[in-house]
C-alpha cells in the first residue's frame, strides 16, 4: 500500500494532524488507531472542560473528539479501527496489523506520530506491600467506570493529584463510592486549579499534600493503606502515620510519553521530555516523520494538543509538496533556571508561516509573580511577567516576527526571573 | 481409586506429574490455588543453578547437578525459555578469593562441569558492567536463567496431554491411612489413592501433620524481595552474578531474566508467615544498596515491579525426599528451598522411582508425547508464518497488550490449553499481556472481557490472581438504570 501521509493514532493529535494536512493540500491521508474508536483517551473524558480555548465553549471529551471525528470524515480522510502499528522506518515503511486486512504494509511520503502517552504505574514509584488486587491506574478505572461501565471499588484513596485522579475522585464520588483522600507527595497540585476546586473542594474530598503511602495491606483485594507525611527534602516524618481503610488505590502519578515506535524509526528522544527533539515544524530527527501531542511532551489542555498537531499536519503537508526546509535549523532552544524543558527543541525561522512560534514549556516549581525571560546569545529578547506558574500547567511565550528577527544563529534559552521563589 | 496424588502444583508437583505421565499410573495432582504455579514458584529468581554451593553428599548436591544436565531437553520438549547464560561469583577481597577456591573444589566434587576462576582483566572483559572492586570471580558455564512458572505450567500441561487430572481450588484438609492407600479430603471432594506425593510447598509440614499427627518437620518461610527492571536493562550483564556468599545465603544476585528484563534480589527475611507476601521500604532499600556493590552503574529507577517470594526452608537445610517409614506409599518432596527449581527435574525422577516400586507391573505409558504444542507468539512468527497464522485465525490480527504485542489469539489460545489461563496473573504468566512498561494499564479491560467471554463466565466473576482478588465490584448507576420503556399493562391498553 502507499500514502502521502500516515498518522499513527486517532486521537486528538492524530485527527488535528489529519485534518490540517488535508486543508493544505494532502488527499492521500490513512489514519491508524489501536482502538476500537476514534478520538484516542477523550472517549472516556466525559466529563467537561474541553475546548475553553479552541472553541470557546466547554465541551465533554467525546464531543470535543466528535467535531474533529465529523471533520474528519466529511473529508473523507481513510482510517483504520483496531490497527496496531507494530514498525516503522526511517524510509516511512509503515507495518500494522488488523483483523480485517491482516498484516499490512505502507510506504508513506511523511509520517505523524501521535500516540499519546501512557501512566505511570505502581511499580515505577515502587509502594511497598502486598500485591493485592484493587490498585489501578486513575485512567485505567476511568475506562473501567466511563467506557465498559463497571465499578472498580467502593472505597477509595486516590495516590498523585494529576488531573485524572482529580477527575477521577469526582466521578466515584458521583457513582456512590467514598472517597477518603487524594495523597500528594509535593507541597503543592500536579493538576490544574480549576480541578482541585471543582473535582475536590467541591466534593469535600481532602487534599493531603507532603503525604506518601508507604504501604498497601491487604491478602487478595486492598484492605487499608498507610499513608505518612514527608518533610521538604521527601523524607518520611517518623509518627505521622496514619492507616486508611480502602479497597481499593487510585495512581495519579504521572505519564509518560509512548516513543516505543519512535525508537524502532531511530528517532532522537529528549531525555527531558521523553518525547521525540522536535522543530518548529514539529518535525522529528527523521526527515519527513513529525510528532505531536503527548507522544512528544505531557499536555496539561488538549487544546494546546489541537494547536501543536495542526502545525505538524501542516507541516507534514509541506514536506509532501516539497516546500519545507528540514532539520535542526539555526536556533535551538534551551531551558534554562526554573525551566525544566521547551518544546519544540530547533527553530528553522525560514519554516515559520503563521509569523510567530509559541514556545511551550513547564516549570520546575511553583512561582508567584515571576517573569519569563528569553535570551539569545546573552541578549535578552523578551520579557513576560506572569503572577503565578506551577509545574502542572504548562506555560508557553510566543515569538513574534520582530523577536526572530533579533535573534541570530545559536541558542534561545528561556528562563525564569524572581524576586524570591515561592514554594507553596 | 488413583494410583497417585500430589499434593501442591508448584514446580515440583508439576514436573512430578508429568514423571508420573510417562508411566501407565493413574494420576491426580491437587493444587489449593486457583492456577498451578501459584506460590514459591511464581515469586523466585528462576535461576537455573550449577551445583557448586551443595554441600557434597546431600539431595541438594546430587538433584542439583543431575536437573540442572536435564534442563536443556526439557525446556526444549516444553518449548519453555531456558538460556545456559553462565553464573559468577566476585570476590571483592583476599578472603573471598580463599571462598571462591573452596566453591571450585566443591563444584568439582559434585560434579559441576567446566568451572572456572577468572582473574579482574579476564572478568572485566567478559562483563565490563560488573563492579572494578571484585578481584576475581568463580565462572560456572553450565548456570542458566529459565522462565520458572512458564517451565511448572508447561509440565503441568504436557502432564494433562498424556493424561494427568488436575483439580484446582481443592486444598486437602483430611489425609488418613485405608487399606490399599490413602483417603484424603479436598475441596469438599473424597479422593482415594494408592500413593501419595506430598510436595505442598510452604505447606508440606502441614499436610505431613494431618497424616502422621506430629511434627516430623516445620517449614520456616524465609522471605525474598526482588527488583524486576524495564527492558532496556536487559543486558546490563549476560551473566547470572552472585556476590561473595553469607551466611543467609547466596546473597543479593543480579541476573538477566529470559522475557529481556532484569532482575536483582533476594533480600532473606524470616522466618514468616506463610502468606506474607508484603515488599517493604527496607527490602527495597536494601536490594538497592547490596546490587550497586556488584553492579554500581546500574539504573535502580528502571525498576516496573516489585514482588515478595518465601522459600520453603527446614532446619536440616537438606530437601526431604523420602517415603514414610510408619505409612509406606506416603511420599515427601518437602522443603525445597533453593536451588530446588534446578534440582525439580531430578526429584520428580527420583519420586518416580520411589513410587513404582508399590506398581512393579506398571509398563510405560506408549503413547507418552514429550512435547507441549509450541507457543506460537504472533508478534514472533516470521512474516510468512504470521499470514499463516492469521488466515487460520484472524484474531491474531488484534493486538491487545501493546506494550508486549500480545494479540487476541495469543490469550485465546492460553485459556485453552490444559491448564489454561483463568485469571488477569495466569495469563500474564502464560503470555505475558500486561507484564510490560503499563503493566496491564491499557490490556487489563480487554483481557477481562476475554477471559469472561472465552471460560463463560460474567466479567465481575474473572479475577486478578487468588480467588478474592476480585477487580470489578459491579456495574455503574447508568448500567444499572434500565432505560427499556416501562411495560404496558393490560389496563393502560384499554383492554
Amino acid at each position: 500500500m502507499k500514502a502521502d501521509l500516515v498518522i499513527i493514532g486517532g486521537g486528538p493529535a492524530g485527527l488535528a494532524a489529519a485534518i490540517e494536512a488535508y486543508e493544505n493540500g494532502v488527499e492521500s491521508i490513512l489514519v491508524l488507531e489501536r482502538d476500537r474508536e476514534l478520538g484516542g483517551i477523550l472517549q472516556q473524558c466525559i466529563h467537561n472542560g474541553f475546548g475553553l480555548h479552541r472553541f470557546k465553549e466547554e465541551l465533554t471529551g467525546p464531543e470535543y473528539a466528535e467535531r474533529f471525528i465529523e471533520n474528519m470524515k466529511e473529508k473523507n480522510i481513510e482510517y483504520k479501527l483496531d490497527t496496531m502499528v507494530l514498525d516503522v522506518t526511517e524510509e516511512k515503511l509503515v507495518t500494522a496489523v488488523n483483523t480485517a486486512d491482516g498484516l499490512i504494509q505502507i510506504a508513506a511520503k511523511a509520517v505523524v506520530l501521535a500516540m499519546g502517552c501512557l501512566e505511570r504505574t505502581r511499580g515505577a514509584i515502587n509502594i511497598p506491600g502486598t500485591r493485592a488486587s484493587g490498585v489501578f491506574t486513575a485512567g485505567t478505572a476511568q475506562r473501567y467506570v466511563n467506557m465498559e461501565g463497571y465499578m472498580v471499588g467502593k472505597d477509595v484513596v486516590i495516590v498523585g493529584s494529576g488531573d485524572i485522579g482529580l477527575v477521577m475522585a469526582r466521578r466515584m464520588k458521583l457513582e456512590g463510592a467514598n472517597v477518603h483522600a487524594v495523597v500528594e507527595l509535593m507541597p503543592y497540585s500536579g493538576g490544574l486549579a480549576r480541578n482541585i476546586v471543582q473535582c475536590l473542594n467541591d466534593y469535600d474530598i481532602p487534599l493531603l499534600l507532603s503525604h506518601t503511602v508507604t504501604e498497601v495491606r491487604g491478602k487478595e483485594r486492598v484492605e487499608e493503606i498507610v499513608i505518612q507525611k514527608v518533610d521538604e527534602a521527601m523524607n518520611l516524618i517518623p509518627g505521622t502515620e496514619q492507616t486508611i481503610q480502602c479497597d481499593t488505590l487510585l495512581l495519579s502519578v504521572g505519564l509518560i510519553p509512548e516513543n516505543e515506535l519512535s525508537k524502532k524509526a531511530n528517532i532522537v528522544l529528549n531525555p527531558l521530555t521523553n518525547g521525540p527533539d522536535v522543530n518548529e515544524s514539529m518535525e522529528t530527527s527523521v526527515p519527513g516523520i513529525f510528532a505531536c501531542g503527548n507522544v512528544v511532551h505531557v499536555h496539561d489542555l488538549v487544546d494546546w494538543v489541537t494547536e501543536e498537531s495542526c502545525r505538524a499536519g501542516r507541516s507534514a503537508a509541506r514536506y509532501v509538496k516539497e516546500t519545507l526546509k528540514s532539520g535542526t535549523g539555526s536556533l535551538n532552544t534551551v531551558p534554562s533556571s526554573g525551566v525544566r524543558y521547551v518544546v519544540p527543541q530547533y527553530i528553522e525561522p525560514e519554516n515559520i508561516d503563521t509569523n510567530k512560534l509559541t514556545l511551550m514549556f513547564r516549570t520546575d516549581s511553583v512561582y508567584e509573580n515571576a517573569r519569563i525571560v528569553l535570551m539569545n546569545n546573552g541578549e535578552k529578547i523578551k520579557t513576560v511577567k506572569k503572577r503565578h506558574m506551577a509545574p502542572a500547567e504548562m506555560e508557553s511565550i510566543v515569538l513574534k516576527e520582530k523577536d526572530l528577527a533579533k535573534m541570530s544563529r545559536g541558542e534561545v534559552t528561556v528562563k525564569i526571573e524572581v524576586e524570591e521563589a515561592v514554594r507553596s | 481409586m488413583y494410583d497417585v496424588v500430589i499434593i501442591g502444583g508448584g514446580i515440583t508437583g508439576t514436573t512430578i506429574a508429568r514423571s508420573c505421565a510417562t508411566k501407565n499410573l493413574k494420576t491426580v495432582l491437587l493444587e489449593k490455588s486457583n492456577d498451578v504455579a501459584n506460590g514459591t514458584t511464581k515469586a523466585n529468581s528462576a535461576i537455573v543453578h550449577a551445583g557448586f554451593d551443595c554441600i557434597p553428599g546431600t539431595n541438594k548436591a546430587r538433584t542439583n547437578v543431575k536437573g540442572n544436565r536435564m534442563y536443556p531437553s526439557l525446556c526444549r520438549e516444553l518449548d519453555v525459555p531456558f538460556q545456559q547464560n553462565g553464573s559468577l561469583v566476585l570476590a571483592f577481597t583476599e578472603e573471598d578469593r580463599l571462598h571462591l577456591e573452596h566453591l571450585f573444589a566443591q563444584g568439582e566434587q559434585n560434579g559441576v562441569p567446566s568451572l572456572q576462576i577468572l582473574e579482574q582483566k579476564e572478568l572485566r572483559r567478559m562483563e565490563p558492567n560488573v563492579t572494578k572492586n571484585a578481584v576475581a570471580a568463580l565462572y560456572a558455564p553450565s548456570a542458566g536463567i529459565v522462565g520458572s512458572y512458564e517451565l511448572a505450567i508447561a509440565c503441568m500441561e504436557n502432564a494433562m496431554d498424556n493424561g494427568v487430572e488436575l483439580r484446582l481450588n481443592h486444598q486437602v484438609t483430611a489425609v488418613e491411612a485405608k487399606k490399599g492407600g490413602y483417603k484424603l479430603v479436598a475441596g469438599n471432594e473424597v479422593i482415594e489413592a494408592k500413593t501419595v506425593v506430598n510436595c505442598a510447598g510452604l505447606y508440606a509440614d502441614e499436610i505431613d501433620r494431618l497424616l502422621h499427627g506430629e511434627s516430623r518437620y516445620d517449614i520456616l518461610p524465609f522471605a525474598g524481595e526482588y527488583n524486576l527492571f524495564d527492558q532496556s536493562t536487559g543486558n546490563f550483564t549476560a551473566a547470572t552474578v552472585f556476590q561473595p556468599p553469607s551466611e543467609k545465603g547466596k546473597g543479593v544476585v543480579a541476573l538477566p531474566t529470559v522475557e529481556g528484563n532484569y532482575l536483582v534480589g533476594p533480600t532473606s527475611e524470616g522466618p514468616k508467615a506463610k502468606d506474607d507476601l508484603r515488599t517493604t521500604r527496607k527490602g527495597l532499600q536494601e536490594l538497592r544498596e547490596k546490587g550497586m556493590r556488584a553492579i554500581p552503574d546500574f539504573p535502580f529507577q528502571k525498576v516496573i515491579t516489585s514482588f515478595t517470594g518465601l522459600r520453603a526452608k527446614t532446619s536440616g537445610g537438606d530437601f526431604i525426599i523420602e517415603d514414610s517409614e510408619r505409612h509406606p506409599g506416603f511420599i515427601s518432596a518437602a522443603a525445597i528451598d533453593s536451588p530446588g527449581l534446578t534440582a525439580a527435574p531430578a526429584i520428580a525422577e527420583e519420586i518416580l522411582e520411589k513410587l513404582i516400586a508399590y506398581f512393579p507391573n506398571t509398563g510405560d505409558n506408549l503413547s507418552f508425547n514429550p512435547y507441549r504444542r509450541p507457543v506460537k507468539r504472533f508478534i514472533e512468527a516470521p512474516p510468512l508464518n504470521k499470514q499463516e497464522m492469521l488466515a487460520e485465525d484472524e484474531r491474531f490480527g488484534r493486538i491487545i497488550c501493546r506494550c508486549e504485542a500480545i494479540t487476541e489469539g495469543d490469550i485465546v489460545d492460553m485459556i485453552h490449553r490444559h491448564a489454561g489461563a483463568e485469571t488477569l496473573d495466569g495469563v500474564k504468566r502464560r503470555i505475558r499481556a500486561g507484564a510490560g512498561r503499563c503493566q496491564g494499564g491499557f490490556c487489563s479491560p480487554r483481557v477481562m472481557e476475554i477471559l469472561a467471554r472465552e471460560l463463560g463466565r460474567e466479567i465481575t466473576e474473572i479475577v486478578k490472581d487468588g480467588p478474592d482478588s476480585y477487580v470489578l465490584i459491579g456495574s455503574t448507576k447508568a448500567e444499572q438504570t434500565d432505560f427499556s420503556p416501562e411495560p404496558v399493562t393490560a389496563d393502560e391498553k384499554g383492554g
